[in-house]
């Protein structure tokens, strides 16, 4: 327990050295404070690998002392200034045989339950819930599939005000304790369901884990993989993009809430409707003001990341204040570049509606110094998607 | 052979005259004594090493706590992609070919490499390539930002630099190949007589299987960087879906690449450990030959592990297995090295001088290293453990616990011999207390954050992983100021002839007993040429018995 004690002490200098410490408490779901070991498993093959996790710490620790107790005794004893004389003896074909048949045998030991939890965690068959999930630079889109919410979709991104707190360096004095893992509309699932994730991606690789869950599944653009989960347990679970993804990578976090049968089918519900009364009509001819207002909101949900909240961008990012592309009359090259991405630049046509497009077209063209006075209608940037 | 190797066909006795040593910049430009490109590479390493430390600190800094304080997301990329190349392609790499041009021919007894002319030519490539890694960060839109793995399709995204990366890659390649040619050449012909395969020693041997395994992989990283290039500037799609590319496929690519790659970081860090540990236990290595095939399987094997770097890509369950296992089998053949070290200190008569503190250091943490390896290498706990800090311990433990460790036992073990000065114990032993430590509080708290899930690559992270963040910071900082005292206090006064005066044989006791090996036959420091004829060896192949190769010390 030495070891313990010494961290207890360097976590302290190290506090000392933090300056005063945020209150800040385990997340349920997500990790603890100083947590040492594994998240504390919400699935039956998390719980396995924990168990794995454990035998092989185990075993590994038991080898170690072994091993380096003979070093440290022949360290101790056989050392020149205690008169040892040096013994002559430099091969014995007995003695090597003996040691390459004892770690072959422990390890084919240790293989035998790793195989066993492994094949249960690859079997994605028979789920009772289907949900797509797309990495996006830098959201998460989710699809169901099939079940109750069958054609629910929508998009997970970190709360816009902690991706500020993290750009403040984290300095506020009341740091919500999921800081980085809050999102806008968190992934529902009903409790002791298979629920059978489809990962993919529409940009670069990203990967979709929940520690708690036991899974992690890269999401690759062009390909379709699946992972699964059963979660046992009601309550909110934390995960985070695993593979790296350009520069927001630490600020695309899972959020997935398991709820009881009746909850989930109560909140699938909901979601129809708002779905239903969410979908725009592209032929609807807008006024400028009403365009800016959601505009904006699309600008701080979508491009803030890159483009920055001034609209100068940063680095390779380019500028949108005074943009000539922005600023043009023709207004179907700016929809193109949105639509179809350019260089740097993603392509948004799959995640961004018509009318999301034509506002946040529309708010850039009259912002900052870019004072157009152009309005842009959803019926546009439509006839733009063939092109 | 000598009549192939002596052009001029002179007497012996001619040899001691002259050394036509050129002074001045010319020494070193036009530089082909395996000596000077040896210290060439060296310094080139230690100064890759510091750049690449400094950016390590600026990681380390902005994750002293949560929230960004000094860099932006994008620099803080660019920052892990730079520090990782540098460190492998420019640090650890190029110092164990500046080990393989001081050693190989000094314990061979060869006059120098085979081919001395391409030997400068793969030490000057390595400058420019340098240069282009390190000032990538001066280009339009910054250093590449993918991680060092330069995973596809990420790296269709980034700037120009990455193409000038991709370029420094290829003629470091280059440089490689032709190092790993020149060793094996200079291994297989210029032995000196006597001196068979299976008494060579085994710095060389390691040495040997490495440059093959070089020679086997560098092509594989420069066709997956090719592609890039090509997916990015001529429209090919190897990588890229909507053309029918796969981006997995880079990955299975660069594995096969990558992980041989991490083997030529430490085979000859076991070379070196295999010279250490005998010389001060007093003691024969325990199982030369057991060694040599332990290193041969560890090669065999290392082809036909990669994918285990891909357990989350999803691939099916009998791929998942068969990489789990043999990534597994890899344990055995590490155990027996291991054992063996252990079983030649068994009943030894040890001293412990820097060189054996710092192979006992490396034994001790890079078996802690090759265990959380067999943790990783289980499939099932892989998946929970991919792409965290349990990772990033994890290859840190055995690349600076492992290879670093063994590279500063190699360079206390023999820089009397270079530099015919002994370095300062009292520092040594500093720099080796003063390192062990800080390099563990620094990485062993990364452990608990990749238990606990923390991804490697984040330039923020919860508040819930920020204690062991702060402690890894901290040590980060130690860590690194031991090895610039490193330079200044012990290398720096033994380049200036600051100290007591080397003898021919610093490491061994009046009786004889300590270290073995040709490099011991020749004076402190190693003359600018030596074994200009091929010396004859007693049964061993540890002793010369000729007069002509150590006039002032007679046949023993």
């Amino acid at each position: 327990m030495t070891r313990n004690s010494k961290i207890v002490a360097l976590l302290s200098l190290a506090g000392a050295l933090a300056g005063p410490a945020h209150a800040v408490q385990d997340l349920p779901g997500g990790p603890a404070v100083r947590q040492l070991n594994l998240t504390t498993a919400a699935t039956r093959i998390a719980a396995e690998q924990s168990w794995l996790h454990w035998f092989m710490l185990i075993t590994c620790i038991v080898i170690f002392i072994a091993v380096f107790s003979v070093m440290f005794y022949s360290i101790w004893k056989h050392r020149k200034s205690k008169g040892h004389k040096p013994a002559n003896f430099h091969e014995s074909v007995t003695v090597e045989v003996i040691w390459t048949i004892i770690p072959f045998i422990i390890v084919i030991a240790m293989a035998l339950p790793a195989t066993k939890v492994l094949v249960a965690s690859k079997d994605t068959s028979n789920a009772d819930l289907t949900i797509k999930a797309t990495g996006y630079q830098w959201k998460w889109g989710y699809d169901y599939l099939n079940g109750e919410a069958q054609g629910v979709s929508f998009v997970s991104t970190l709360l816009p005000s902690h991706r500020e707190m993290s750009n403040d360096g984290a300095r506020a004095a009341d740091l919500p304790n999921d800081f980085l893992f809050a999102v806008d509309n968190p992934l529902v699932v009903p409790v002791n369901r298979k629920v059978r994730i489809i990962t993919t991606a529409n940009d670069v690789i990203h990967a979709w884990g929940v520690p708690a869950f036991g899974v992690k599944q890269d999401a690759i653009p062009g390909f379709v993989r699946d992972t699964w989960f059963r979660a046992e347990k009601v309550g909110d679970f934390y995960g985070q993009c695993y593979e790296l993804c350009g520069k927001e990578h630490a600020f695309m976090p899972i959020h997935v809430k398991v709820v009881s049968q009746e909850d989930f089918s109560k909140w699938a519900a909901d979601q129809k409707k708002v779905m239903a009364a969410k979908a725009d009509d592209p032929s609807k001819v807008w006024k400028l003001e009403d365009l800016l207002v959601r505009g904006e909101k699309v600008y701080a949900g979508t491009c803030q990341a890159c483009h920055q909240a001034n609209g100068k961008g940063a680095g390779p990012i380019l500028p949108l204040d005074g943009s000539p592309i922005v600023q043009d009359g023709d207004k179907t090259k700016q929809i193109q570049v949105v639509l179809n991405g350019r260089n740097a630049m993603p392509a948004w046509k799959s995640q961004l509606s018509d009318t999301d497009i034509a506002a946040v077209i529309t708010y850039t063209k009259n912002h900052w110094g870019n004072k157009t006075g152009q309005v842009v209608q959803p019926a546009e940037v439509l006839a733009q998607r063939s092109k | 052979m000598s009549a192939v190797l002596d052009p001029h066909g002179h007497a012996a006795g001619h040899d001691d005259h002259h050394d036509h040593a050129p002074s001045g910049w010319q020494r070193w430009v036009y530089a082909t004594n395996h000596k000077d490109i040896g210290t060439l590479y060296l310094l080139f390493s230690f100064t890759m090493l510091m750049i690449g430390g400094l950016l390590a600190l600026a990681i380390r800094a902005e994750l002293f706590e949560p929230g960004l304080q000094l860099v932006n997301p994008e620099l803080f990329n660019q920052l892990t992609t730079m520090h990782g190349l540098i460190m492998v392609f420019g640090a650890i790499m190029p110092a164990f070919v500046g080990f393989a041009n001081w050693m190989i021919p000094l314990q061979i007894g060869a006059p120098d490499m085979a081919f001395a002319r391409m030997n400068n030519f793969s030490f000057w490539l390595m400058v420019p390539a340098g240069l282009m890694l390190v000032g990538s960060f001066f280009v339009p839109g910054g250093a590449p930002a993918a991680g060092w793995t330069l995973y596809a399709p990420l790296t269709l995204q980034m700037g120009p630099s990455m193409d000038a990366g991709i370029f420094a890659m290829h003629i470091l390649g280059a440089s490689s190949i032709m190092g790993s040619i020149n060793i094996i050449v200079t291994i297989l012909n210029m032995r000196a007589p006597g001196m068979t395969l299976m008494k060579m020693p085994m710095f060389c041997w390691t040495w040997l299987i490495t440059a093959y395994l070089l020679i086997a992989v560098m092509p594989v990283l420069a066709g997956a960087i090719t592609m890039t290039l090509t997916d990015r500037h001529f429209g090919t799609t190897f990588f890229n879906p909507a053309g029918g590319g796969d981006p997995v496929m880079y990955q299975h690519i660069f594995w096969f690449f990558g992980h041989p790659e991490v083997y030529i970081m430490i085979l000859p860090a076991f070379g070196i450990i295999s010279h250490v540990v005998p010389a001060f236990a007093r003691k024969r290595l325990f199982g030369y030959a057991s060694m040599v095939y332990a290193t041969s399987s560890i090669a065999i094997l290392s082809f036909i592990v990669w994918a285990h770097h891909m357990f989350t890509t999803g691939m099916p369950v009998t791929g998942q297995l068969f990489f789990m296992y043999a990534t597994m089998l890899i344990a055995v053949p590490t155990a027996v090295k291991i054992f063996n070290w252990i079983a030649t200190m068994w009943q030894g008569s040890m001293t412990f001088e820097t060189p054996m503190l710092f192979a006992c250091g490396f034994i001790f943490v890079f078996t802690i290293g090759g265990f959380t390896g067999l943790i990783l290498a289980m499939a099932p706990i892989d998946i929970l453990l991919q792409d965290t800090y349990y990772v990033v311990a994890h290859f840190h433990y055995v690349l600076v616990a492992g290879s670093l460790f063994a590279l500063f036992a190699g360079v206390y073990f023999w820089i009397p011999k270079w530099t015919g000065v002994m370095y300062n114990e009292t520092r040594g032993k500093i720099h080796f207390w003063w390192s062990l430590i800080s390099f563990n509080v620094t990485f062993f708290p990364m452990h608990f954050l990749g238990l606990a899930g923390m991804p490697r690559r984040y330039a923020d992270y919860p508040m819930q992983f920020a204690d062991f963040n702060a402690v890894a910071s901290v040590g980060a900082f130690f860590f690194g100021f031991a090895q610039v005292y490193f330079f200044l206090f012990v290398v720096l006064p033994c380049m200036r002839g600051n100290g007591a005066k080397a003898p021919q044989r610093p490491w061994n006791d009046p009786d004889g007993k300590g270290a073995e090996g040709l490099e011991w036959e020749v004076p402190s420091p190693a003359p600018f040429h030596t074994f200009e004829t091929p010396p004859r060896l007693d049964a061993t192949a540890t002793r010369v018995l000729d007069a002509r190769v150590q006039p002032e010390h007679p046949a023993h």
